[in-house]
């Protein structure tokens, strides 16, 4: 059964389309699974037996008529930020801890069209402000590699679910590195596509122009069949884009003779601890084997990332996180006074020290008098930011770097300091602040074998050249294979 | 000292649009609370806006209708406040780059004609309703209303008196309606006014403090309250005292304003560009299309009459003081085009005063302008009497004979009777039965002249045509 | 820029979130923090730099004026926390 559980999506499609196992069968494997380990983990704050298996019988159905997808039949741990109809789905907060969806988000129409089973909704950071999964409201994630240590955050309960076996594959959103430094703290693969290419809708917001959800997977090869059912236009998103539907698996077996390889000079320089960068060597080592070469680009606003990430996403965050009042769903304080009363009393009580912080923040800088010295000020650099990106596009095909300067910290190290929490976004939140597409892959371990990621970056819209340049590399390691049970 | 009072206005128009502005939900009157509140109209959790092309298209229109900038791109803002009739907890508006930028509109008062300059109007969505009835001392939230398109209107402070103030929105409203680009129902709240009101001395050049007085839901209001508050400005700065900077309150109960807020309890509303919702590009094609759909202005078509038909100011302002009226004139003198004056005279007197009788509006007058046209060709040409007309009129308004107005002359026998030799024999017999007030005629006495067409018509039962009857009794009595 | 506990407190205020004193005082002493990092921002002259909303310079899409909802009253207020008569309750809201 353990082939079962580390079984590609790819493995995992065909047993089902050769009558080797029934979805149902499947989905139960992976409830058992769960039921038996997360109490460890807390990778899920819902799990629904009776829904995930009357999704699996209906893609049984699917099955046998022959009408079956790629991704029919498989059960997919889905990150509860994303609304899915008659599911709790909590936003890992207290303001939603009783919020059952009305209404389907467009990833999860998208995966229930194609047939995939929702396998439970993941833990994650409150309101998926967080990068270790230790401000939801319904408690830590531990880290399968090392369960003294963070799984990362925001997406820490998909992060962990795939690592741990827990799931297949999830889904995760990333506004600053909440796919890719989870990701590369619990040792598995995620990318967060070119913004606009997945639907926000039904994704509750935290920072609207930095929001992209993404796939959480054991391999770029997963990625990029679950790309293929998450990316879509949606009318309903007003950012969605229109484009030409892609097959992200069709560059995967292109060799990388001739590729460049941008490592920017400000991300190798102090701040990234001495294992992340052996890990990171060895890695550009092999892609060195494999054809490709190297060259130095500089991105020299990188400094300037986390300032004006942390302007803009609280900003965006305040007013995005004013709905939740208690007056038409979500929590509502027990007892208060007048509708005031009312009001800060749900929000005081509702919303955790880390949202609220960051409400403060945006509150204050997009205020009277300070708007333009904040918000114009850090929207201007983001577009020097982009501008550095773009230059640096003229001498490279793709960007590489660490994912985070330090392997997974221990839960409790930095939750007192929320500015060395900030910290470990610096090199993720650029791609954020950009649009561009970022994934984040396993190359190794390193302090008390704990993951490394190697950070890919690669220009607007190339996410099949990014999937084939992390599956050439797993082609040939088998960082990705290794699980930490 | 003298006194003067500065005015600008902020109107909010309700769009006439199917659905909302950012969702697909009905903006239909008068739904079952909540029914009309769609997920996206409840700020559920992760829901999104996407702008409705009808209400920017009607946003165009009233740009152009007012030769105003339309400005591409503008930019969406959210205007953040918290207040339960406000689901997101802001207000999706325009802050920088509005849609509409500047214009103007022309007013008339006391015959004196004044251009009154627009600042901008921008798109927003509308709040949804607190209901103050008493729900076990809470009270109870209706967002049907929410995410109702508006279109907010500023004028510049360029109003001197209530008079002016009304006279603008009042030409304002009819313009939106002229339009078609809301429905302009007050009592429904389609049209509602906000007035920002100071005074100086007059000569002054700087203006004085000025308070925002909200709620002016009537035009009978909206001249009440600012008199009202202008009043109350001047007695404070007579006093010796200064007047503060306030959003007040218009109580039509005492007919007085009073404090809402002050300016420093006014909100923070840390207006940034909505990042779910991207620039607004307006193409020039666009623009060039819905300018050419626009219907002839109610200005450029005032004018018109007095040029090309010779109406008089009054009857041409009155004539195209709605879309409505001026269409059904329209259509009536289109049949008529030698006949302006007639045809303004029976829709302005006979229609509208049987119309106002009845309490209806003209698109529901049951004589429809070719009816009216019929009927005002048979008066022209001789057919009936502008008496007779009436009857005509009355069975025409209550349906009779398919509304056929030949059918319906000849059936009540009211044809006149223009025919020079039965006018001839009719008169001589009058003539013969009279032979003393023929005297008295030829003697000097002019009444007696009178008192023969009296006898003529009578004796027609009032069918002659009585410019004809005129003409022969003269002819014969001066043989 | 120097925070203080009033600032603190007007911004909780403006952001509707219930403060007490010690919360202030702490979060003063973080949002002090991160302010200093955020201050770094200004070493660098935009002045000639276009500020930037959005990732991708796309404008926006229009929705055809049509009505696509049907009513949800019954689902969405199953989990309202009070209602009565179809409305939302909430304390007496004073004008």
């Amino acid at each position: 059964m353990n082939t079962l559980f580390n079984a590609s999506l790819e493995q995992l499609s065909t047993q089902l389309a050769g009558k080797k196992i029934s979805s149902t069968e499947l989905t139960t494997e992976f409830l058992k699974r769960i039921q038996q380990l997360n109490p460890e983990y807390n990778a899920f704050i819902t799990v629904n037996e009776e829904m995930s298996l009357a999704q699996a019988q209906a893609a049984d159905k699917l099955l046998a008529s022959g009408k079956a997808n790629a991704l029919t039949g498989i059960p997919i741990a889905q990150k509860d930020i994303f609304c899915a109809k008659g599911w709790l789905t909590t936003c890992g907060s207290k303001m939603l801890s009783n919020f059952v969806s009305p209404y389907d988000a467009g990833v999860i129409e998208r995966f229930n069209q194609t047939g995939s089973v929702n396998l439970g909704k993941t833990n994650m950071d409150e309101f998926a402000m967080g990068s270790s999964n230790e401000t939801s409201y319904y408690g830590v994630v531990r880290n399968p590699w090392d369960r003294l240590a963070v799984p990362g955050g925001s997406s820490g309960g998909a992060a962990c679910a795939v690592a741990a076996r827990l799931a297949p594959a999830a889904t995760g959103t990333d506004t600053g590195g909440s796919i890719r430094q989870p990701a590369a703290l619990c040792g598995i693969s995620g990318i967060k596509p070119t913004y606009g290419l997945v639907s926000r809708y039904g994704m509750i917001a935290f920072a609207s122009s930095l929001d992209q959800g993404g796939p959480m997977a054991k391999s770029a090869e997963d990625l990029a069949l679950l790309l293929n059912v998450m990316v879509g236009f949606d009318p309903r998103d007003s950012t969605s884009l229109q484009r030409d539907i892609e097959d992200y698996t069709r560059d995967l077996q292109k060799p990388l003779n001739g590729l460049r390889i941008g490592l920017p000079k400000e991300y190798f320089a102090e701040g990234m601890s001495k294992d992340v960068e052996m890990a990171i060597e060895n890695a550009l080592n092999e892609y060195r084997k494999l054809g490709a070469q190297t060259v130095e680009v500089t991105l020299p606003n990188t400094p300037l990332s986390i300032p004006v990430y942390y302007v803009l996403a609280p900003a965006e965050a305040s007013s995005n996180l004013s709905r939740f009042d208690g007056v038409r769903y979500g929590y509502r304080a027990e007892s208060y006074g007048d509708l005031g009363d009312m009001y800060r009393k749900t929000r005081a009580q509702g919303f955790g020290p880390e949202v609220k912080r960051r409400i403060l923040i945006g509150t204050y800088v997009l205020s009277h008098g300070y708007y333009d010295a904040y918000y114009i000020k850090a929207q201007k650099l983001r577009r020097l930011i982009a501008q550095d990106f773009t230059d640096a596009y003229k001498q490279c095909d793709i960007i590489m770097g660490p994912t985070t300067p330090t392997v997974a910290f221990n839960v409790g190290e930095k939750s007192g300091d929320p500015i060395q929490m900030y910290l470990s976004d610096i090199y993720t939140s650029a791609a954020n602040l950009t649009g561009l597409p970022a994934m984040s892959i396993p190359v190794g371990f390193g302090d008390q074998h704990r993951p490394v990621g190697l950070h890919i970056i690669g220009n607007y819209f190339r996410e099949a050249q990014m999937l084939n340049v992390a599956h050439q590399y797993q082609q040939t390691t088998d960082w990705h294979q290794q699980s930490p049970l | 000292m003298q006194w003067e009072i500065v005015i600008g206005l902020e109107v909010h128009t309700q769009l006439s649009t199917q659905s909302k502005i950012f969702s697909g939900a009905s903006t239909a009157y008068g739904a079952a609370p909540n029914t009309q509140a769609c997920v996206i109209d409840l700020a559920l959790p992760g829901v999104l806006p996407v702008l409705n092309k009808g209400a920017v298209e009607r946003a165009i229109k009233f740009g152009l209708s007012v030769g105003a900038k339309i400005n591409s791109p503008s930019i969406f803002a959210r205007k953040n406040y918290f207040y339960p009739d406000l689901p997101k907890g802001y207000q999706i508006s325009q802050y920088e780059l509005p849609v509409v930028q500047g214009g103007s509109i022309k007013i008339e008062v006391d015959g004196i004609e004044k251009t009154i300059r627009l600042t901008r109007a921008h798109l927003e969505e509308d709040a949804g309703k607190s209901l103050h009835e008493d729900f076990h001392g809470m009270s109870g939230i209706d967002l049907n209303r929410a995410g109702t398109p508006l279109l907010e209107i500023v004028s510049e402070p360029d109003l001197r008196s209530s008079a002016e103030a009304v006279a603008y929105a009042k030409t304002l409203h009819s313009l939106v309606r002229w339009i078609g680009i809301c429905d302009g129902n007050m009592q429904e709240g389609s049209f509602r006014c906000d007035a920002n009101v100071s005074v100086r001395p007059r000569g002054q050049e700087k203006f004085g403090t000025r308070c925002e007085i909200k709620n002016l839901n009537s035009f009978r209001f909206l001249e009440k309250a600012i008199d009202y508050e202008a009043r109350r400005q001047i007695d404070i700065l007579e006093d010796g005292g200064a007047i503060r900077q306030e959003t007040r309150l218009y109580d039509a109960n005492k007919d007085e304003t009073r404090t809402m807020r002050t300016k420093e309890d006014a909100n923070d509303y840390r207006y940034f560009p909505d990042p779910d919702l991207l620039p607004l590009e307006i193409s020039p094609d666009w623009i060039g299309h819905i300018a050419s759909s626009l219907p002839e202005l109610p200005q450029v078509r005032e004018d018109r009459y007095v040029s090309e038909l010779s109406l008089t100011a009054y009857d041409a302002a009155v004539l195209t003081s709605s879309r409505e009226i001026a269409d059904y004139f329209e259509a009536t003198v289109r049949v008529l085009p030698t006949q302006a004056k007639l045809c303004a005279n029976w829709i302005m007197g006979d229609v509208m005063a049987q119309l106002n009788k009845e309490g209806i509006e003209i698109p529901a007058c049951p004589i429809q302008p070719d009816s009216l046209a019929a009927l005002l060709t048979r008066i022209s040409d001789g057919t009936i009497s502008g008496k007779a007309a009436k009857a005509v009129f009355e069975s025409l308004w209550h349906g009779e004979l398919n509304k056929d107005v030949d059918a319906i002359i000849a059936a009540k026998g009211l044809k006149q009777i223009s025919d020079d030799g039965a006018i001839d024999k009719i008169i001589d017999q009058v003539l013969q039965a009279n032979p003393q007030q023929v005297a008295d005629y030829r003697n000097g006495k002019e009444k007696a002249f009178n008192s023969l067409v009296g006898q003529i018509m009578k004796a027609t039962q009032g069918k002659a045509n009585p410019a004809q009857v005129h003409a022969i009794l003269k002819k014969k009595l001066e043989q | 820029m120097t925070l203080t506990v009033t600032d603190v407190k007007r911004i909780a205020d403006l952001a509707y979130i219930e403060i007490d004193n010690d919360e202030a005082e702490a979060t003063l002493t973080q949002l002090t923090g991160i302010f200093d990092l955020i201050e770094t921002m200004q070493a660098i002259d935009t002045s000639s730099v276009e500020p930037m909303s959005h990732a991708q310079s796309v404008t926006q899409r229009l929705r055809d004026d049509e009505i696509t909802e049907t009513d949800q009253r019954d689902a969405c207020q199953a989990i309202a926390p009070q209602v009565e008569a179809g409305l939302y309750l909430v304390p007496k809201v004073i004008e």
